[in-house]
């Protein structure tokens, strides 16, 4: 393979990991906070909507990406007002957001079917960009590629070094510990969910405003639910994430390539290898239940109600 | 008792440290405060006590800002005061040292304390100030480990260390022995009386009579959220407190020391050796006893050293590693799971009622068919006999004067006493061949506590053997038969109670293993 073949794959496969690892980040964090968010599906939706919309309407994409990560928050608000001020159940308030997604951003999409709206811009570093092979994949790049590792270098030394990060963390541990000691459960979940809900709408901007740049209801097509997995499998360890996600992004591209050359499988069977890889790593990674449990946030999921 | 180290001598304060007027709380259902008065002075050792669900707990956590009074005045250092979260009382220089502490095990010593102090700015430096802290009181403690791999007198250190790196004036400690052994109690206490000498005063929580008469100048003594006396402790008996708390004359009992069975075993354990399925649990190394035939055998022993495990062994939640690992009438069950051992005649309750003993959710009559379908016949060709599930669940909560509703209604609508006693009662009334039961009278109050007693002697003197697994070892000294103690995994051979010395117990329950209770002279 040339080195031309070798950009080009590289930057295909960057491409396709980064909505993947901009909506596991956000995920990443709203899970350490103890509260599991089924509905990035439908938020990375609800953002590609804004986004596109947004962009097309003031012919400004980075006002679109803005505007995605308000939907985002709008709407990962609804899953919390749901969840943590109401006790609803995690898992059907996140299914629900799901499927709310879909459908209204197929609604809001309706008359943006078919147009075109600004993509985002390309941040080029003058020289550094015009080295072979590593111009282009490090120097050349859509300014959500840069942010998503921005971010994700961020959280980790967030949950690490800061004080907030710890109070994130313990929050998810031991709510009852961190409320008796004084902290906001609710607040902190509360802002946990926005982030999060912030970067799946960011997630689905970078779908709709670059990587396939038109609006159709399918374009998120299972990220989200990959994301939400990619969590688990890097064990809310945000290095980890990196990896799982350039490797299923990897992995998606692969079979895109085997496609094109003609492998002699079948293609539905090509298609499926990315969802048989996950499904094969999460086993091969939880095999040993008391590690997976020492990584999982222990009140993953639960709903807390203090007593005041 | 300790002479002072050294009192500094502030100025005698006129007001005293704490003073609390007429404090309400009302839950839904329950009045856990019903005016309560309390003062604390300076340099003052001051006790708590009352039985489980007295409201000191609520009271306490009142104090530190955790919950708000319906009504009532706190007054500090005679200043008028609101104490609205636990960051303003530790400004005001309370402390806390929860009962069940409030520790996160993902994280590490530093991180747990870094948690509890109001300024993060603190944090330079911490590690050298755990340090100072913990080699000046003599509790030995390593920043850097991660809580769950500590064992629960360290834990209980983290918390004292947490406090003390604020210069508290006063500090909570809601029962803090409940998880110690002897000879780390007497440490605490000497850790304890040091501070108050320094100036600190503490308010210790404790339904545990003889610890408050050796350690407190001065108690407040409650029941169902008043305050009922407030006395020396010292200048009463044991008996006479515990007569304040419960308000009854207490008829001594001592249910054990009954005839020895010849007959062979019917539960015996043969090295059953389990590996935990919880990331911070206890391995269970190579157990072995036996139980006989109207024999009630206890298992003393502190919290998280596999009372879990082995109590998940004994049900069947956890199959054991070989058949042979544990008999039962001879039958090897080892492998079977819990509905194939209850047919076979082997019972067990665990600890946690809410969730695990019982699903909350449910009502009384489908929580005994969930034990009960087999042994009493509730049902037929797969279907639910209503009615016998009725009356089933009706003789168990008339026999064992289970309050409540009736059948119908749901698990969770009980008081913590009232649904152990009737989830025992679902036990005893299947008159199982054996009965495995974890701190049947945990937050159950003395007269419930009493009957189940009552109903666990008339069961065994029918001839089943019954191993409770229990933290509390006076109710392991008036109940059982023989005591074994579970320390690290391991139980040790099993002795006859009144041959069995404090001391003893207590080196076993601080894993001192080589010092068999089997060799202490009678």
């Amino acid at each position: 393979m040339d080195l031309f073949y070798a950009t080009s794959f590289v930057l295909s496969i960057i491409s396709a990991s980064t909505p993947l690892l901009l909506a596991a980040s956000g995920e990443l964090i709203t899970e350490k906070s103890g509260v599991l968010n089924l509905g990035v599906e439908g938020m990375m939706l609800i953002g590609a909507i804004a986004g596109f919309a947004t962009a097309h309407d003031t012919g400004s994409a980075l006002l679109g990406v803005l505007a995605a990560a308000g939907a985002g928050i709008i709407i990962s608000l609804i899953f919390a007002v749901l969840t943590q001020t109401f006790l609803a159940n995690q898992i059907a308030a996140g299914l629900a957001l799901t499927i709310f997604g879909h459908g209204f951003a197929a609604l809001l999409g309706a008359g943006y079917v078919g147009i075109a709206a600004p993509t985002l811009p390309k941040l080029a570093f003058p020289l550094l960009s015009k080295i072979p092979f590593f111009g282009p994949v490090l120097f050349d790049q859509n300014i959500l590629i840069y942010f998503s590792f921005a971010i994700l270098i961020a959280i980790s030394w967030f949950l690490r070094k800061t004080h907030a990060g710890l109070i994130l963390r313990a929050v998810g541990d031991n709510h009852d510990a961190a409320h008796a000691m004084g902290y906001s459960v609710l607040k902190i979940r509360y802002g946990a969910i926005a982030f999060g809900g912030a970067m799946a709408g960011i997630a689905g901007a970078y779908l709709s405003l670059y990587y396939s740049p038109l609006w159709s209801q399918d374009l998120a097509s299972g990220r989200g639910w990959i994301a939400l997995a990619l969590v688990v499998f890097s064990a809310w360890r945000p290095y980890w994430l990196l990896a799982g996600a350039y490797l299923f992004g990897g992995i998606t591209y692969l079979s895109l390539y085997m496609q094109g050359l003609g492998v002699p499988i079948p293609s539905p069977l090509i298609s499926a290898l990315p969802y048989f890889g996950t499904i094969i790593v999460l086993v091969l990674i939880s095999r040993d239940r008391r590690r997976t449990r020492l990584n999982q946030p222990a009140c993953l999921g639960k709903s807390f109600h203090a007593v005041v | 008792m300790d002479a002072p180290v050294s009192p500094p001598t502030p100025a005698p304060p006129t007001d005293p440290l704490l003073v609390l007027r007429g404090i309400v709380k009302q839950f839904p259902g329950c009045l856990a405060n019903d005016h309560v008065d309390l003062t604390v002075g300076h340099h003052e050792i001051h006790a708590l006590l009352g039985e489980n669900g007295a409201g000191k707990s609520t009271l306490v956590k009142i104090i530190y800002g955790v919950m708000k009074p319906d009504a009532g005045t706190i007054t500090w250092d005679g200043k008028n005061v609101t104490i609205a979260n636990p960051a303003q009382a530790r400004a005001l220089g309370i402390g806390m040292v929860f009962q069940h502490f409030s520790l996160f095990e993902a994280l590490t010593v530093a991180e747990n304390i870094a948690l509890g102090l109001n300024n993060p700015e603190d944090r330079v430096g911490l590690y050298d100030r755990i340090v100072d802290i913990s080699t000046r009181y003599g509790l030995p403690l390593d920043p850097k480990r991660a809580v769950h791999d500590l064992s629960v007198g360290e834990r209980q250190r983290i918390e004292i260390v947490r406090c003390l790196l604020q210069n508290p004036k006063l500090l909570i400690m809601d029962e803090p022995t409940s998880v110690l052994t002897p000879q780390e109690v007497q440490k605490l206490f000497g850790t304890l009386r040091r501070l108050a000498a320094e100036g600190c005063s503490i308010l210790y929580i404790s339904h545990k009579l003889e610890e408050i008469r050796a350690l407190c100048e001065r108690a407040t003594i409650m029941r169902l959220g008043k305050v009922t006396a407030h006395c020396i402790p010292a200048e009463k008996t044991a008996r006479e407190l515990a007569e304040l708390m419960i308000s009854a004359k207490l008829k001594t009992q001592n249910f054990g020391g009954r005839a020895e069975s010849t007959q062979p075993p019917r539960l015996v354990l043969d090295r059953l050796t389990i590996r935990s399925n919880q990331p911070f649990g206890t391995d269970l190394k190579d157990i072995s006893f036996a139980v006989a035939p109207g024999e009630i055998l206890g298992i003393a022993g502190i919290a998280g050293n596999g009372q879990t495990e082995l109590m998940e062994a004994l049900s069947g939640e956890i199959p054991a590693g070989s058949p042979k690992n544990i008999l039962l009438d001879g039958i090897e069950i080892g492998h079977e799971g819990p509905m194939a051992r209850r047919k076979l005649g082997c019972c067990a309750l665990p600890e946690e009622r809410n969730g695990h003993g019982a699903v909350g959710g449910m009502t009384l009559s489908e929580n005994g068919f969930l034990s009960a379908n087999l042994r009493g016949a509730l049902q037929r060709l797969g279907l639910i006999n209503r009615k016998r599930t009725r009356e089933f669940a009706a003789s168990v909560i008339e026999r064992f004067d289970v309050r409540t509703t009736g059948p119908e209604a749901e698990a969770r609508s009980l008081s913590g006493g009232n649904l152990q006693k009737f989830l025992i009662g679902r036990e005893v009334v299947q008159q199982p061949g054996v009965l495995i039961l974890s701190q049947p009278t945990w937050g159950v109050d003395a007269g419930a506590a009493a009957a189940i007693y009552e109903a666990l002697v008339a069961l065994a003197e029918g001839g089943t053997a019954i191993v409770i697994i229990s933290q509390d070892l006076d109710e392991i000294l008036m109940l059982c038969d023989r005591i074994a103690v579970i320390a690290a995994g391991r139980v040790s051979a099993p002795v006859k109670v009144k041959d069995a010395t404090i001391e003893q117990i207590g080196l076993l329950m601080g894993g001192s293993q080589h010092e068999e209770l089997a060799h202490v002279p009678a």
